[in-house]
């Protein structure tokens, strides 16, 4: 009695679908990626449930690291030279208006932003700068910053945005809110990471009955 | 699929005295291609920041100069939470009595059942928060106090300075804390 032989069934399989597969997604995330830019100042944000996109326009950034030193950056360039004649103008720092209006961020203390814009681009890191002076409530210079930038935005109002790090410490974000208050900015964003919403509070049960979030 | 046609227009035998080619194999090994492929992916996806930063926002109460200006509340309807170091979070409801009995110690877990069951008891126009962060709490802290207001839908809050009294007890519960722990 002889068994029916089974015919033998290669064992190479077509890999083709699967190298196609793998470049189509490969492609996919080649083209949606877009890389961080590295930045001067290192910060990690805080996670919160806002889910609003953060402007990117218009924008005037005051960044607070992790040992508290305060940073301002801006993107509009013509109103950055408008501050820097202004700036030369009141308080004769004798600055470079070009190197000014090209500074990716502002980190110093009036007295020496001058040798602060001397410093090449690649030379700026936040970790080796004093950054702007705000622990002295009686000498905020971020106060002066934010009238100079109420005064080059003529009445209209830039998106005002705070980029704080985790382990900043308090003092230093109500200096920045004192500077702000002082000079009427009352509305400003916080920059986050987005997280979800915890299950069974009650901003979850009103996603979950429709309603829409006001922020 | 990867291999070509080589046999020669439908196989029909060539003439005699012409020699057969030896016929090579055009199947390519792609598993290697297929490694490389999925290295990638691994390596695009890892890189990749799929979350764009998003933003909260906080809108400043004016300075009021006059007392007779400034917002009042009521009583029964405020609690107050103080943010110390190390992610601790103290709480008491109403106004802090001489004893400071009613000063209760929680963390930035368990704030939430306390801030969803003082809504619960309290009608909607009387409930205030009042956050006084201290000045050994990170931004995180803050930041994360003011998203549990969010989270919990507590329409009125409000960021105050601490008081010296209330900078003190934060201070020394933290320091019988820190003393039990390292008892045990």
């Amino acid at each position: 009695m002889g068994r029916a032989k089974l015919p033998r069934k290669s064992t190479v399989i077509d890999m083709t679908a699967m190298c196609d597969v793998a470049f189509l997604l490969l492609s996919f995330f080649i083209l949606t990626t877009k890389f961080k830019p590295s930045e001067a100042i290192a910060v990690t944000t805080p996670k919160s449930v806002a889910a609003k996109v953060a402007p990117t326009k218009d924008i005037v950034e005051i960044i607070i690291d992790k040992d508290g030193k305060v940073f301002l950056t801006m993107d509009d360039e013509s109103v950055k030279e408008t501050m820097a004649n202004s700036l030369n103008s009141t308080k004769n720092l004798g600055l470079n208006v070009t190197a000014f209006k090209k500074a990716q961020f502002f980190g110093a203390p009036f007295g020496s932003l001058a040798s602060f814009l001397a410093l090449p681009e690649d030379q700026r890191k936040g970790n080796l700068l004093p950054g702007i002076p705000v622990k002295d409530s009686s000498n905020n210079e971020l106060t002066t910053w934010m009238s100079l930038v109420a005064n080059a935005y003529q009445g209209k109002k830039p998106n005002l945005l705070l980029k704080g790090d985790n382990l900043a410490k308090y003092p230093a974000f109500k200096s920045v809110i004192n500077a702000f208050k002082k000079n009427d900015f009352l509305k400003f964003q916080m920059v986050t990471n987005p997280e979800s919403v915890p299950v069974g509070t009650d901003l979850w049960k009103k996603g979950q009955s429709g309603e829409k979030r006001t922020e | 699929m990867a291999e070509m046609d080589t046999s020669s227009g439908g196989g029909h035998k060539k003439g005699p005295g012409v020699k057969k080619g030896k016929k090579l194999s055009t199947r390519v090994d792609l598993t290697p291609m297929v490694d490389l492929g999925f290295l990638l992916i691994t390596f695009f996806i890892f890189t990749t920041t799929m979350s764009q930063a998003t933003a909260m926002r906080l809108f400043l109460p004016k300075d009021a100069d006059k007392p007779e200006d400034q917002n009042k509340a009521k009583e029964s309807g405020v609690i107050t939470l103080l943010l110390g170091k190390d992610n601790n979070v103290f709480y008491y409801e109403g106004s802090l009595d001489n004893t400071a009995s009613n000063f209760k110690s929680s963390n930035f877990h368990d704030i939430r059942t306390v801030l969803m069951d003082k809504k619960r008891r309290t009608p909607e126009t009387d409930l205030v928060v009042v956050i006084k962060p201290s000045d050994e709490c990170t931004y995180k802290n803050v930041v994360d106090i003011l998203d549990e207001m969010t989270i919990n839908i507590l329409k009125r809050y409000a960021l105050v300075d601490i008081s010296s009294i209330e900078a003190q007890l934060v201070a020394k519960s933290e320091e019988n804390a820190a003393a039990a722990s390292a008892k045990n």
